[in-house]
């Protein structure tokens, strides 16, 4: 008998249907139909950017130099965005984050200016500054019942005067420490890079099958083999290029100063969104997050805590904004009043809803933070190169999160229509 | 009048009520809801708990649930007298209870749903294979098979499937009495249908049910039992075989039933003293 009739007479199969790579596009394909699309927009918008970017300023815009660059000036958004999805999921907003970075900064500029403290104690003094204040927002809102919007409007107003009482009037703290420093503007070896490349490459082929094999033994249904190769190497060659294109000397002046290598804020993005995702997907207080979201009332039901995980949740979204002004502090290499301020926020809500976060709580990803600040960056990266006015620039961003936001609402009302949230 | 006088009869072997109460009272203020109230539920059989709007059935089953506890009387669960204070402690005794609006997140699928609050981990790891598979089982030992897979999300199901869920998920827990508040409210013929077949499948399997519901129909179809309330009293605890539908229209609507000529002028007190 050939070995296909063998296979089909294992009891495993019986129920669980050979769901092969054309199986899984047909899915793909019902699932944004139903008005799930996921990463969809934020993919799309991506590629059509920096190919709209490239054919209009090909030396300026289409370099490795820009292109790393354009990492560096997406991380803070991106962190803050990231720890803006726990807040999203609730259906809550944080007004607040982008001053909640600044005066985090601002505290780790004291400490570690001016008080003189070793970089790590300034750094935990920064992101527990985060934590309190999210800690004391996320109080008023799930205890007092304050709606986020008022409450984080008050800290975005309030935050913005500590910050000045913190650094005062019109000044700016240094920052002088090189490890702090070398966070934003540092690269990994050529070696290290590659290291890294393989750990991811081998850290998700392995887990992957880890979980599938699991739920083959167990009798589930499972993402046939060419799904899961196929997703492996697209991943491979998407991180191959990277890395190799980054390895590269990118420096324009090689003989003046060489810059080569994955920049460090890469592979801190990085563990910043494995933890966290691991947390959303993967633990019982992320599934709560996701079940206060979809319906507060089912889950007070289920004997979850719920004021209990809108505090945490806040207190999340703080404590990311604290770790995007370690960035910020990092990157400009001083704290000013400014800080934080000015659209830092918005781009990060943005981000976050460009995304594929939903708004109206819920339905959200940590990974969408990344893909949506890559969008945020491109913009703000590649707009100034076409034009020099800054008003432009804001009115696209204003445009692109509105059409982000307008896909949500939508993509939403396709979902009701369909049957899928 | 005698079948109404005679206490219904329990199924064979379990002569012990799985669920009883006696002398239950509850007031909120100055309104008092429950009036002595009786009440039998035998494991195996479903009991339906009938009544007009304000007779006291939510009450009645808010009580047995924990969520506002009686006033006073006693309630004896598995021939042990216990005090329900908490909807915690009777999911701990193996009573669950099916509100109308289901409480399911649309967001989260079938499994997730089923599991929502007691989910199964292993360190601080959840055990997603494991989940999937109790629900599959429990599903497939209902007998449901109306769910494609049970990774889609419950926002993706129709209006029975939602209710099957919510039913499954009360019965995942090792329970012993599921109560049902109005199942089929707002479901369709085809999806009343496969509510109430469920409903009987779970009586089957052993479980004491108790079906709220204002449907003469879906009651007669399913129940073994019909208690009805009126004005906060236990009107009568009947069996439904041997009443008509017209006569348990009029007990709800009257507190008795005029059907039983030696039992015409007898007033509700009569009707519940006997039953009782």
């Amino acid at each position: 008998m050939s070995v296909e009739t063998q296979t089909t007479d294992l009891p495993l199969d019986t129920g669980l249907p050979p769901s092969g790579l054309r199986e899984a596009i047909h899915d793909y394909r019902q699932r944004l139909r139903g008005g799930d699309l996921g990463a969809l927009p934020a993919v799309l918008g991506l590629v059509v950017l920096v190919i709209f970017f490239s054919a209009l300023r090909r030396e300026s815009f289409f370099t490795v130099f820009n292109f790393a660059n354009l990492l560096q000036q997406g991380a803070m958004v991106i962190v803050i965005a990231m720890g803006l999805v726990f807040v999203l999921l609730l259906g809550e907003i944080d007004l607040a984050a982008g001053f909640t970075a600044g005066t985090s900064a601002a505290i780790m500029g004291v400490t570690l200016t001016q008080k003189g403290w070793a970089w790590p104690l300034a750094a935990v003094a920064c992101l527990l500054t985060g934590t309190v204040v999210g800690l004391v927002i996320g109080t008023l809102v799930a205890r007092l019942n304050i709606p986020s919007f008022v409450v984080t409007l008050s800290f975005f107003l309030g935050l913005q005067g500590i910050m000045l009482l913190v650094i005062g009037e019109g000044g700016t703290i240094p920052i002088r420490d090189e490890t702090v420093l070398k966070i934003m503007n540092g690269n990994l070896s050529v070696a290290v890079g590659w290291v890294l490349f393989a750990l991811i490459v081998g850290g998700y082929g392995l887990q992957t099958f880890l979980v599938r094999r699991r739920r083959l033994l167990g009798g589930l249904p499972a993402p046939s083999q060419s799904v899961w190769l196929a997703k492996l190497a697209m991943l491979t060659v998407l991180l191959l290029v990277a890395t190799y294109f980054l390895s590269g000397e990118r420096s324009r002046r090689p003989e003046l100063v060489s810059i080569k290598g994955v920049p460090i804020i890469v592979p801190v993005i990085l563990v910043l969104l494995v933890g966290l995702t691991f947390v959303l997907q993967r633990t019982a207080f992320g599934r709560h997050v996701y079940a206060v979201g979809g319906n507060a009332e089912a889950a007070r039901r289920a004997g979850i805590n719920v004021p209990g995980i809108r505090v945490a949740c806040f207190m999340i979204g703080s404590t990311m904004a604290a770790m995007a002004g370690i960035l910020f502090a990092s990157k400009d290499a001083s704290i000013s009043p400014s800080t934080g301020g000015s659209s830092t926020l918005l781009y990060a809500v943005g981000a976050a809803v460009i995304g594929g976060t939903s708004l109206f709580g819920g339905r959200g990803k940590v990974r969408d933070a990344i893909l949506g600040g890559l969008v945020v960056a491109v913009i703000a990266n590649g707009l100034p190169l076409i034009t020099e006015k800054s008003g432009i620039q804001y009115v696209v961003t204003g445009l692109v999160l509105l059409l982000a936001a307008s896909v949500d609402a939508l993509s939403r009302r396709r979902a009701a229509a369909a049957g899928r949230v | 009048m005698s079948t109404m006088t005679e206490p219904a009869t329990p199924p064979t072997k379990t002569a012990e009520p799985l669920l009883s109460l006696r002398g239950v009272n509850k007031s909120f203020g100055a309104v008092q809801v429950l009036h002595d109230v009786d009440l039998d539920v035998f494991a195996g059989q479903v009991t339906a708990l009938v009544g007009d709007n304000g007779a006291g059935k939510s009450t009645l089953i808010k009580g047995v649930a924990g969520i506002y506890p009686f006033d006073s009387g006693e309630v004896s669960f598995e021939g042990a007298e216990v005090h329900v204070h908490s909807p915690k402690q009777a999911s701990a005794l193996g009573i669950e209870v099916v509100y109308q609006d289901l409480a399911l997140c649309d967001n989260l699928d079938v499994v997730h749903n089923m599991f929502l609050g007691r989910e199964q981990t292993s360190g601080i790891v959840l055990n997603e294979a494991s989940m999937e598979q109790r629900a599959s089982q429990t599903l497939s030992g209902l007998s449901v098979r109306t769910l494609k897979s049970v990774r889609q999300l419950v926002a993706s199901l129709s209006g029975g499937q939602r209710q099957t869920v919510a039913i499954a998920k009360a019965v995942l827990w090792n329970s012993k009495l599921v109560i049902l508040d109005e199942p089929t409210a707002a479901l369709g013929v085809a999806q009343t249908e496969q509510v109430l077949n469920l409903v009987r499948r779970l009586a089957d399997n052993g479980l004491g049910v108790i079906l709220i519901s204002h449907n003469m129909n879906d009651v007669f179809q399913v129940a073994d039992r019909i208690a009805c309330l009126y004005l906060g009293r236990m009107a009568a605890q009947v069996r439904a075989a041997d009443v008509t539908h017209a006569q348990v229209v009029e007990l709800i609507t009257a507190g008795r039933h005029g059907g039983a000529s030696a039992a015409a002028a007898a007033g509700p007190a009569t009707v519940e003293e006997g039953s009782a």
